[in-house]
């Protein structure tokens, strides 16, 4: 093997039935290198790392390790982990009921007795070196999702590993933690460790890596020096087209705007989760929360809709006082909820698409008015093709479907309701780019034609490109307003951050 | 062929347990050619009633086909079992049989009132174990291990004697035939319990709630159904179908013997669930495969006592039987036959080629 | 400064976990009950013999609880061991009775060796269904319970009594501990007796604690239950383990079966009928969740403890027996099992709201600072 390459995948191709993941791709590691791996949704990124980490096995190709002459076989994580390649994957894939000791150390050694002290002295010194706030003999549910999410990677870490692949790790960390990461990954980079990083923030990309490997639709695009691949360029080689459909975007938004009757109001509205806020919206309009993860966002709009246990306020919806605490309530007032955890509270995994999709409009129809089997058809065929759906048929369950497509079955199941106030908790997120500008695309039509939508996106950008009016959070509150000129990037991170505030 | 294809697909879950139970038939043809021949007798009443092997498998399996179709329902929408029906039977029979003789004569009007009377006292007391199930939320075999343990001796406490003797042609008819029309009745209960199932499927949209809430609970809520609701539903129709049950299996013996009645049948149904192809864990389901599910666990017990086993012994050859079909039907065994045929098939095309 | 910090910080009391939380509740209320039968029958409870009674008449249940306890962990179940249980004590009555082995030591010890085996059988087909095919465990061990229920009226529908000297003689063994004992009306001490089953059981108790805690096949067990699919993306071997699981627990009820049988030297087609539900009963009421990855063995133990001296405190009063146990035990079971839903519901709420006081979870540093300052 060549001086400094720590691993070679050659010709790797993978199968499922009907769908061809992965084509002759190839992937070079150097040591001591982050190497970023970029593609769409089913660009095949997650299958590769799965065939690399023993999840899946290849049909065809060859792996290559440093140290190893020949290639290597890995047919389970541990083959994987025995040959030094660690992961973190997007979900925490840690044990909830064990200590974070045992977390970091369970499944690694062939010792058939577990060192309990030696377990949490050792996960005590690693926690410490890398600043991490838990302790060695905290259950892990007690942990919050980001300290979970770390403690993943500090197992990893202690593995010795020659190959370390991040998979998403960033998604449900805040920007402080994230930087953390980012100087642990350094600092592992320094120690010579080959780093592969997937995620879906471009930005991150070009903040850490070293190289970049694009995959497309399965096939190999290039590997390319980060210094060589302007942004502009990496979408476009991602999405296989160029970029004047996101000027186009850029252009139109903003147009619409405030002006309307009032669609919903409330007043003092609180939920178990969040504390008493006012709020608006008019007819026609995209306004956004905004604000870190946690600053309560997302608990504001579940209120709204009364998925958490409402306590207080006062709503009223066209003028006229309702009671809104439970979702039910929401959705005979034409109020929809696309929400953030699309695979814990949005999709019925085992139910087909056309289910799915008419689930909604069933609910608000009654229990005892079925849709018939025709119109649901009918309804899944309608929307299938006017959201470009891909799906095999009506009839697959959403779970084999791509994460982009589940969440446009989502949209599919509120927008048959055709309610007059949709929310959007992170419609964006772990989609591939292309879909994310017809999402965007689409909540600017539908705004048009005099649907009010809240939008909410940990992508400032995508808000600003969205929104005519961003309500900015901070610790559970409100902190401030943005319209019109206000609308900035630098706006917004100084009232997050506290500017505005007297 | 792509209709084809929808044949399959749609017979999908149903094709192992349609395979056993012809596996059976046709083991019973070969070893005795007639066992399946229908006979008429006049029985003791005077009445012509249909006989033979075919007929007394289908009669005798109507209690199990029954609470099988309410089992399922509750699997769908809980992810887990009630087990205790059995005992719940026992109490639904001890209710029937105390409102009954409350009233002094057994007559048309009378047993119609004890019916209602079961069935509404047997929904309270499947409604204890949803309220647990769904309110608590506690695991259901859980929830239900408690009336499992207790239920029998509720049974008995409700009616104090022992085995109270129903004795009426009117209880007859119920559990053997009505003069005049050679069918067991048992066996029109089973399409009445189906038929009703089947219009509240038709006209409400209870099938996709169940399943929503049996996949996704979270998902199913925030789309504005109430899971709670759902579950508590889906135990009061198992209650129907348990106090149904439990008339016909107090009126085909004339008496109540609350140790005995339905004793063992939660396992069984939940038996049926599996062989019908039904996830344990809830979801998807089809009522036609736990129907027929209970046939097979009938036709296997009808054949082993007619190859002379001993009714004890019964259960370790239909232990033997049903490891047989769930092994069959166990994903890892159905993927390697799939790859199999792939393999014969493309070895096939290849020869073609050459 | 900084490092006294730290060093507070780890030794800083963790709150209870669940399986804790759970086996404090059912410690305390099987100390309560015995305390109040103490106070309030007096009579035999005051004795410590009581206590060794309730030890020795249900030592295979204790055990058996334990093979529960194992797969449950796992986020199995295994509904054989009753069946099992039967099964092996008939098989062994029958053994003796035609053996042609005089000695004690060499009987029992073949008896065991039949009754492990037995047991072992059931474990590793059971295991391998479950584990490798993939078959819900209720179905697989619902077979097993079917088969091992035929199998024993197979083998004789009549009781079956041991007639074995030996081993009747082996059976009478029993430790006596005189200080523990009581003076009866005749002046005579009669010491405290404990029957070698009822040891076995504690042992079994006690194994299973350190297995489950301290190897990697126990907390591995954990994990899976825990989650599945995390366990094995950590490396676990999820079969190999799930499997070992039920190879244990059918072991287990081998040996239950041996314990049982020299309890009662006599086979019999009901024996120990309904003994996975009383087993399941026991797990529960010790902590053990049917969902997985909480729950221990010690909490199993006073499980079945709680069971057995409620069993007793009914059969020593006036009442109905056959029919205020069956009461019982449901009042007792749908108590514990709504009290642990209320007491883990709370918990958890109380710890949500504990995490939300503190300024909600990713950024907890950063708003206590901020609120610091301010």
């Amino acid at each position: 093997m060549e001086d400094g390459i720590v691993l070679t995948m050659r010709g790797i191709s993978k199968s499922f039935p009907g769908v061809r993941a992965l084509n002759e791709v190839d992937f070079t590691l150097r040591k001591g290198e982050i190497h970023a791996l970029m593609g769409e949704n089913g660009a095949g990124k997650s299958t590769l790392i799965k065939v690399l980490t023993g999840v899946y096995p290849m049909d065809e190709g060859e792996i290559c390790l440093d140290g190893h002459d020949g290639a290597v076989s890995i047919h389970s994580p541990q083959d994987a982990q025995n040959l030094g390649i660690s992961t973190v994957y997007q979900e925490i894939t840690l044990c909830p009921n064990l200590t974070v000791a045992e977390n970091m150390f369970i499944g690694r050694t062939a010792d058939k007795l577990v060192h309990w002290k030696d377990y949490e002295r050792r996960a005590a010194e690693i926690l410490d070196n890398l600043g991490i706030p838990a302790r060695p003999n905290q259950e892990l549910s007690r942990c919050s999702l980001a300290v979970q999410q770390m403690v993943a990677i500090a197992r990893a870490v202690d593995m010795n590993c020659k190959v370390l692949i991040l998979d998403e790790p960033t998604s449900s960390l805040d920007d402080k933690e994230v930087a953390m990461l980012f100087g642990l990954m350094r600092d592992l980079k320094s120690r010579g460790v080959g780093i592969v990083f997937v995620t879906h923030f471009l930005e991150q990309v070009y903040e850490v890596s070293d190289r970049i490997t694009v995959l497309r639709n399965g096939e190999l695009v290039g590997e390319f020096k980060v210094e060589d691949l302007p942004q502009v360029q990496l979408v476009a080689q991602m999405m296989g087209k160029s970029l004047d459909d996101l000027a186009e975007l850029e252009h139109i938004g903003h147009k619409t705007g405030a002006g309307g009757e009032c669609v919903y109001g409330a007043q003092q509205l609180s939920s178990s989760e969040c504390r008493p806020f006012d709020f608006q919206i008019h007819k026609g309009e995209v306004n956004g929360f905004t604000g870190l993860l946690g600053s309560g966002r997302s608990e504001s709009v579940r209120a709204i809709f009364g998925a958490d246990h409402v306590t207080g306020g006062k709503v009223q919806v066209d003028g006229k006082d309702v009671h809104i605490t439970k979702p039910h309530d929401a959705m005979m007032n034409g109020i929809g909820y696309l929400p953030e955890d699309r695979k814990r509270d949005g999709i019925i995994a085992d139910l087909s698409v056309r289910d799915n999709i008419i689930l909604a409009l069933q609910v608000i129809q009654g229990m005892n008015h079925p849709i018939s089997k025709a119109k649901a058809e009918a309804f899944a065929d309608e929307y299938i093709e006017a959201l470009q759906i891909k799906t095999a048929s009506k009839d697959t369950p959403i779970k084999s479907l791509s994460g982009g497509n589940q969440q446009k079955v989502i949209l599919a199941r509120w927008l048959l309701t055709h309610p007059q106030y949709l929310i959007l908790d992170e419609p964006t997120r772990g989609i591939d780019v292309g879909t994310k500008l017809e999402i965007q695309k689409l909540v600017l039509k539908l705004a048009e034609e005099g649907m009010s939508i809240t939008f909410i996106s940990s992508e400032i950008e995508e808000m600003l490109r969205t929104c005519s009016r961003l309500i900015v959070m901070r610790d559970r509150k409100i902190v401030g307003e943005l319209t019109g000129e206000d609308l900035t990037e630098a706006q917004v991170m100084k009232t997050i951050a506290g500017g505005t505030e007297v | 062929m792509s209709r084809k294809n929808k044949i399959t697909a749609s017979l999908g879950q149903l094709l192992i347990p349609l395979v056993a139970l012809t596996i059976l038939i046709v083991f019973n043809l070969i070893r005795d050619p007639n066992f399946f021949s229908i006979g008429m007798r006049i029985n003791n009443a005077g009445n012509a009633v249909l006989t033979g092997n075919l007929i007394s498998v289908i009669d005798s399996a109507s209690e199990l086909a029954i609470i099988a179709m309410g089992m399922t329902l509750v699997t769908a929408a809980t992810g887990g079992q009630d087990i205790s029906v059995g005992a719940v039977a026992a109490i639904s029979g001890a209710i029937f049989v105390k409102v009954l003789q409350g009233m002094g004569a057994i007559t048309g009007s009378t047993v119609f009132v004890a019916l209602i009377a079961c069935i509404l006292g047997t929904i309270l007391f499947k409604l204890f174990n949803g309220t647990l199930v769904a309110v608590f939320h506690i695991q259901p075999m859980i929830a239900t291990l408690i009336l499992y343990s207790c239920g029998r001796s509720i049974a008995y406490w409700i009616n104090g004697d022992a085995t109270p003797q129903l004795d009426s042609p009117i209880i007859n008819s119920i559990g053997k035939t009505i003069p005049g029309i050679p069918i067991p009745t048992p066996i029109f209960a089973v399409i009445l319990v189906g038929l009703f199932l089947f219009l509240i499927f038709k006209f409400t949209s209870l099938r996709l709630y169940t399943q929503s809430v049996g996949i996704n609970e979270g998902a199913a809520r925030l789309n504005g159904i109430n899971p709670t609701f759902i579950k508590l539903l889906t135990f009061a129709l198992l209650g129907v179908c348990v106090a149904v049950a439990a008339v016909i299996g107090v009126s085909r013996l004339g008496q109540l013997n609350h140790k005995t009645l339905l004793a063992d049948i939660e396992m069984d149904a939940i038996l049926a669930v599996a062989i019908g192809g039904n996830s344990l864990g809830g979801g998807n389901y089809k009522l036609s495969g736990s129907i027929l599910g209970a046939y097979i666990i009938q036709m296997l017990t009808t054949t082993l006592y007619a190859m002379n086993v001993a009714p004890v012994n019964v259960k370790a050859y239909k232990a033997i039987v049903i490891i047989i079909i769930v092994v069959a039907g166990s994903p890892v065994v159905k993927e390697a036959i799939t790859k199999m045929i792939r393999n014969m098939k493309t070895g096939a095309a290849k020869k073609g080629v050459a | 400064m900084n490092t006294n910090e730290k060093t507070r910080t780890l030794r800083q009391r963790e709150p209870l976990t669940d399986t804790q939380t759970l086996l404090f509740i059912s410690i305390g209320i099987f100390l309560a009950m015995y305390i109040g039968a103490i106070l309030l029958l007096g009579g035999g409870f005051t004795k410590p013999q009581m206590f060794f009674d309730l030890l020795n008449d249900n030592a295979a249940l204790i055990i058996i609880s334990c093979a529960l306890t194992v797969v449950m962990i796992g986020a199995g179940i295994n509904i054989s061991v009753g069946g099992v249980i039967g099964l092996t004590v008939m098989a062994c009555a029958i053994f003796l009775n035609n053996t042609q082995i005089e000695s004690t030591g060499q009987a029992v010890f073949m008896t065991l060796l039949l009754a492990l085996g037995i047991g072992l059988v059931f474990g590793i087909w059971q295991g391998f269904l479950v584990a490798y095919l993939d078959i819900q465990p209720f179905i697989v061990t619902l077979a097993g319970m079917f088969l091992a229920r035929g199998l024993t009226t197979i083998l004789s529908v009549n009781p079956v009594k041991v007639s074995h000297e030996g081993f009747l003689a082996f059976v009478k063994l029993k430790v006596k501990i005189s200080w523990l004992g009581y003076v009866a009306q005749n002046g005579n001490l009669i010491p405290a007796k404990i029957e070698i089953g009822a040891i076995v059981a504690v042992a079994t108790v006690i194994i299973m604690f350190l297995v489950l805690r301290y190897t990697r096949f126990g907390r591995s067990i954990y994990a899976i239950g825990g989650n599945r699919q995390s366990a094995l993306m950590l490396g676990i071997n999820v079969r190999r383990s799930v499997f070992w699981s039920y190879v244990l627990s059918g072991l287990l009820s081998g040996l239950a079966g041996f314990v049982f049988l020299m309890h009662k030297p006599a086979g019999n087609a009901s024996v120990a009928m309904r003994g996975e539900m009383d087993a399941i009963a026991a797990s529960i009421i010790g902590g053990t969740l049917l969902t997985g990855g909480v729950g221990n063995v010690i909490g199993s133990f006073f499980g079945a403890m709680i069971l057995a001296t409620i069993q007793k405190i009914i059969a020593l009063s006036p009442l109905d027996a056959s029919w205020w146990q069956d009461m019982a035990s449901g009042a007792m079971l749908a108590f514990f099992i709504v009290l642990q839903s209320i007491v883990l519901m709370r918990k958890n709420a109380a710890f949500k709201k504990k995490a939300q006081q503190t300024g909600g979870t990713p950024q907890k540093s950063d708003t206590e600072k901020k609120e610091g300052t301010s």
